[in-house]
């Protein structure tokens, strides 16, 4: 039957009930725009974030090979931003993570940031909600961690994991932007490179030198060789975050959110307009706004 | 339009798909890149999962007369009947009659430019408005050459 034609009630339901076109259908509507109504759900989420190259994808797809061993079902968002000048979007995350292809015990899913700040985060909860209502017990969210706009994707996710390689320093660049405080935990990828055990440690130092009381495991990985994993998930399992560090999610949450309003908002083209020849100052132009 | 470009077989020569990629990409269109060697059913998942409106198949490796006919009527039997499917690659001239019967819209061959294929992308936009068959189980007859 043609799915065009279903309303998306019906495609709730046959959803629901295992369907993976009513479902990717759905995601797409949601993507759209469109509301849907769900009854409350709670969803196991995890964010994963982290420089571009480091093997976020690679090592996702271990994670995930690991759960559907456990019976777990698995739905994966990956994240990759929209060229800002053509709005266009290459999407290759999946392409690294070869478990997702089969099996029905697994889910991935492709998103587009579209030009909204903060990435498709004001979207992301609806989808999550939705994967959660249709029997997903473990989703996972990936995008680059290549600012922190992109970063504030996984403020969406009850738990967060940071990857870096290494020799990069990306991470402690990433303390500095004060992105890393998300992190529940840090997982340094390429264990067989050399230089990695010395990342791990430099990290540990630095976060040794924070006052807060609860500071992110530092995990030594190779997803490449398999290396590390069992621990890994372990870890995650079992990670819990402390209230600061929720109270921080939430407020990257609600900055999501307005920025997107901000953006969506009417009349935003003509006060750019003016703001462009100076005639409002930006205090005027919020007010507008 | 949400476009998923994969490699199917053996052939382990992806510039041509990526050359693609990146130019949907830049004509404003989403991009799922399967990477290579992807078996047909791995193919037909990805299209499901990710919703996709489009299907572009890249093959060099002579396997076309097998692995297209196989992802086509893969695609029919999951009830995909409206995805676009379009193919690139080497595919010899006397071969393209029976691509073209399996529902394929389009081939895209050596030397093609790239703006031909977002030309081709855009006429199936109209036509789906139109309510006017391009689907890989949507009667046959219009193809683009």
């Amino acid at each position: 039957m043609a799915l065009g034609v279903k309303s998306s009630t019906e495609l709730l339901e046959s959803a629901k009930s295992g369907d993976r076109r009513s479902l990717a259908r759905l995601l797409t509507l949601i993507e759209g725009g469109e509301e849907l109504v769900l009854p409350n759900v709670s969803p196991w989420t995890l964010g994963v974030t982290g420089p571009p190259g480091v093997g976020k994808s690679t090592l996702i797809g271990r994670l995930v090979s690991h759960w559907k061993g456990s019976g777990e079902r698995v739905a994966v968002l990956a994240v990759d931003p929209s060229s800002p000048r053509s709005g266009g979007a290459l999407l290759a995350d999946r392409m690294r993570m070869e478990s997702t292809d089969s099996g029905e015990s697994v889910y991935f899913r492709s998103l587009a940031t579209r030009g909204h700040p903060g990435g498709v985060s004001y979207l992301l909860s609806p989808m999550i909600d939705l994967l959660s209502f249709c029997g997903w017990s473990r989703i996972v969210i990936e995008t680059v961690g290549s600012g922190q706009a992109e970063t504030r994707v996984v403020a969406f996710a009850d738990r967060v994991m940071m990857v870096d390689g290494p020799d990069r320093g990306d991470i402690i660049q990433a303390e500095k932007a004060g992105i890393i405080e998300l992190a529940d935990i840090i997982a340094i990828n390429k264990s067989d490179k050399p230089g990695a055990s010395r990342a791990a440690e430099s990290i540990r130092a630095s976060l040794d030198l924070s006052s807060s009381e609860s500071v992110p495991e530092v995990h030594l990985v190779s997803a490449q060789n398999s290396i590390g994993i069992e621990g890994l998930v372990s870890a995650i399992e079992k990670c819990s975050s402390p209230p600061w560090r929720n109270r921080l999610r939430i407020t990257e949450r609600l900055i999501s959110k307005w920025d997107s309003r901000l953006i969506l908002s009417e009349g935003l083209d003509d006060v750019l307009d003016e703001l462009e020849t100076g005639s409002i100052t930006l205090d005027e132009a919020l007010d507008r706004l | 339009m949400r476009i998923v470009v994969a490699k199917p077989g053996l052939d382990g020569h992806d510039r041509g798909a990526k050359v693609i990629a990146r130019a949907l990409r830049d004509g404003g269109h989403e991009v799922v890149y399967t990477g290579l060697r992807r078996t047909p059913s791995e193919i037909i998942r990805i299209v499901t999962d990710e919703d996709a409106t489009a299907l572009g198949l890249s093959t060099l490796s002579g396997a076309h007369d097998v692995l297209i006919p196989k992802i086509c009527a893969g695609l029919r039997d999951e009830g995909l009947d409206d995805v676009i499917v379009f193919a690139g690659g080497i595919i010899p001239d006397r071969d393209r009659e029976s691509v073209y019967e399996q529902g394929v819209r389009a081939i895209f061959g050596p030397g093609t430019r790239t703006d031909q294929i977002l030309e081709f992308l855009q006429e199936c936009s109209e036509r789906i408005e139109k309510e006017e068959p391009v689907g890989v189980g949507q009667e046959s007859g219009w193809r683009w050459e």
